[in-house]
């Protein structure tokens, strides 16, 4: 029964629905999902039974979870993140891991079990309509009532999620046609007439481009995720010394050039470094490559970069002129665009102007960093933390991190090596993303160090998902950061609402015996004398492994740039 | 920027579902659709809406963008009233006895260029099609009468400029 079928036969064979989806994953190259079973998605599972040697599923906690896992695991892998859930309460857990995975072009297929065909529309148990629901936070979705239908739909599903811009699509099969014979042959897709997944850039967007760039006296690159996405780290490195153009990254973009590199900037946005959102108001020449200006990044739009000429490269022409209005729009994929411009771009320096970031640099590490990652005032910073996690795991680890806090202390300051190593919630700022999507990212990159960054708030929102890692044996390193509050709408209350701490004080349980449940190695420290030993320790064992730091309950996270502000109006205090 | 009314043609498949995905765009940009047309287009198996809405060029701008993005459309146009030829249909069903009663009623449809499409023994249909402000017009010449029921198309709309949708087809 089994292995009767090759998976992209081209005789086709009479099988169930259920058993033509797994071939449909299994044709796809898919060999883990993450999911949670049900009533109306219950056939499939019963073929994930038999299929087990060569589809691993993952029971998470809570279908959630599963969607967040299939997140980490694409985010980490660059391949497409599955996940399964049955109808009704089932399907409407996904919606929070769709929309995260939308508004990060997160490459996702999520099925969901639904009532038969005949049950459509009669608020049968456990009916729901996930696609009208799942409409505005998928690229596509589509409801199956035919077996017939499977292949080509799921085809296209693959096909959707991963090209282009990637994102979520969403695939409703009803529990008719997961019982329904149906011929199977599996064809990949390769073309939708409706669908242009990659424009090709004109020769003339690159040439003008060039020009604008060559002839530049302070030009400056943001780069987003774009460049991870498409697969272009190493074009965009060379574009970047090639031209000498000082580059920052979005929190999206982060990793795809190394920390390190000496013309690596830092971040833009709300608590980007001061440079980089300074001098984003003195560029003469602002290139930006595979990110959407978010709201975020750009402050104000009013006052953001009227001085300078934009280049947009952009893979979305949704995207262009969306909210910063392009000189010259690139629109096509990255790489593709990078590799056409780089021979046109004349080797240049920049030192003057490199230099005015190195200036507001030194600023920001006197009033800012400094005291951030070596604090000699009582109290463990989160700065501190993400230090010794740098060096203890040689800069080489994925980082996760969830939302708030702890999230941008930990991109400010962790160090990258590796592109994909950074996988976090940016767009929609879901909190208890963390901690799934690293069991995604651990099993997405196995042979990597993933350590887990979350909030005292956070954590306990997705807390479930210790019992994923526990049945799993997954070794997440997962690092709570405990201040005992929401620790950014508590600094947001200290700022913008007179510090009236309206339910953001957290009564927090004992979060080590809770790991000590599920059998994970715990410790907890708030001395900094224990610290270096602590997450030397996390970092040296070989299985999952928690580890609380309780640090100073008010730090602000600073620069920031409050809302509605321009970007040069940054805040170092 | 000023708002200003804007008619959106759509090309897209005839699939279950793509109505919500583009009525969704703008939902969560807070507009009201003032007025929508599905029908076929000039291409076999391709549907053509006809949206209307009144807001700013830039927010057309990022619409049509973000129409065109979903899978299933193929392009996507904005225009001008200016830009368009476009008309409404609407249809008036008016108690029989007043045709005889109220001679005034036969005026009025001849001066609006109306058509009666229909007479029963209890009532008539009238039938305009043109500018909304022309049906406006018929409206509140026949409401004095008494209009026992009134409905009205959602614009269509055909552009001055060409729409070069077979060939785009041709091109993917």
């Amino acid at each position: 029964m089994r292995n009767r079928l090759n998976s992209t036969s081209i005789s086709p064979t009479r099988i169930s629905g259920a058993e033509a989806l797994i071939h449909c994953l299994l044709a796809e190259g898919v060999d883990l999902i993450y999911g949670y079973p049900g009533g109306a998605i219950m056939p499939v599972y019963d073929e994930l039974f038999k299929f087990q040697d060569q589809l691993t599923h993952i029971l998470t906690r809570h279908e959630q979870g599963a969607t967040h896992a299939a997140q980490g695991y694409a985010r980490v892998s660059g391949r497409v993140g599955v996940a399964i859930a049955t109808s009704g309460p089932g399907a409407t857990n996904l919606v929070t891991g769709l929309a995260d995975a939308q508004i990060d072009s997160t490459p996702m297929v999520c099925i969901t079990g639904q009532v038969s065909r005949h049950l459509l529309g009669t608020d049968a148990f456990q009916e729901t309509d996930i696609i009208g629901i799942s409409t505005p936070v998928t690229k596509w979705n589509y409801q199956i009532t035919y077996a017939a239908e499977i292949p080509e739909i799921m085809a296209k599903a693959f096909y959707i999620a991963k090209s282009g811009r990637p994102g979520p699509v969403l695939i409703d099969i009803t529990k008719n046609a997961q019982f329904e014979l149906l011929d199977f042959t599996y064809t990949p897709c390769t073309y939708i007439r409706s669908y242009k997944a990659v424009p090709k850039h004109s020769r003339e967007s690159i040439e003008a481009a060039a020009k604008i760039i060559n002839s530049a006296k302070k030009p400056f690159i943001i780069f987003g995720q774009g460049v991870i996405l498409s697969q272009a780290e190493s074009i965009f490195k060379a574009f970047v010394e090639k031209s000498g153009i000082p580059a920052a990254w979005t929190i999206l973009g982060l990793s795809a050039l190394e920390t390190a590199h000496p013309l690596n900037v830092g971040m833009v946005g709300m608590h980007g470094n001061y440079g980089p959102n300074m001098l984003t108001n003195q560029c003469d020449v602002l290139i930006a490559v595979g990110m959407r200006f978010d709201d975020r990044v750009t402050g104000n739009l009013a006052t953001y970069a009227k001085q300078a000429q934009v280049i947009h490269i952009e893979i979305d022409p949704a995207e262009v002129d969306k909210n910063v209005k392009a000189t010259v729009a690139i629109v096509g994929d990255a790489k593709a665009s990078l590799t056409d411009l780089l021979p046109l771009i004349e080797k240049n320096t920049h030192e003057n102007w490199l230099q005015e970031f190195k200036t507001y640099y030194k600023e920001e590490y006197k009033t800012v960093i400094e005291g951030d990652l070596f604090p000699t005032k009582p109290g463990l910073t989160m700065g501190e933390v993400i230090r010794i996690l740098n060096e203890k795991s040689e800069n080489k680890a994925v980082i996760v991190t969830d939302v708030g806090q702890h999230q941008m202390i930990a991109c400010r300051y962790a160090h990258f090596t590796q592109t994909k190593s950074n996988i976090t919630s940016g767009g929609l700022g879901t909190m208890g993303f963390a901690l799934p999507a690293a069991i995604g990212a651990k099993m997405g990159a196995p042979d990597r160090e993933v350590v887990a960054i979350i909030g005292d708030g956070g954590y306990q929102m997705t807390i479930q998902e210790l019992g994923t890692i526990f049945q799993n044996k997954t070794a997440v390193k997962i690092l709570v950061l405990n201040n005992g509050h929401l620790g950014m709408v508590r600094q947001w209350q200290e700022l913008f609402f007179e510090s009236r701490y309206a339910s953001t004080v957290m009564c927090n349980p004992n979060f080590v015996k809770i790991a000590q449940g599920y059998d994970i190695t715990a410790e907890s420290v708030s001395e900094r004398h224990n610290l270096e030993e602590a997450i030397a320790k996390m970092i040296a064992h070989k299985g999952p492994y928690f580890l609380e730091v309780c640090v100073e309950n008010e730090h602000n996270v600073f620069p920031m740039i409050a809302t509605g502000a321009s970007v040069s109006e940054i805040r170092l205090k | 920027m000023e708002n200003a009314w804007y008619t959106i043609s759509v090309y897209s498949e005839n699939n279950v579902g793509l109505l919500n995905r583009i009525s969704g765009i703008f939902l969560k940009r807070h507009i009201n659709i003032e007025s929508l047309n599905v029908s076929k287009s000039e291409i076999d198996n391709v549907s053509k809406f006809t949206i209307v809405v009144f807001t700013t060029p830039n927010w057309v701008y990022n619409i049509v963008g973000q129409i065109e993005k979903q899978i299933e459309v193929i392009k996507v146009f904005s225009h001008t009233d200016e830009e368009t030829i476009y008309q409404e249909s609407a249809l008036f069903k008016v108690a029989s006895h007043l045709l005889f009663d109220e001679r005034e009623i036969q005026n009025i449809i001849k001066d609006t260029n109306a058509q009666i499409v229909t007479v029963s023994r209890e009532f008539f249909v009238i039938s305009k099609s043109g500018r909304r402000s022309e049906i406006d017009t018929l409206y509140d010449l026949l409401k004095p009468f008494g209009i026992m029921q009134f409905v009205r198309s959602g614009r269509i709309a055909v552009s001055k400029a060409e729409m070069q949708i077979s060939l785009l087809l041709k091109g993917y």
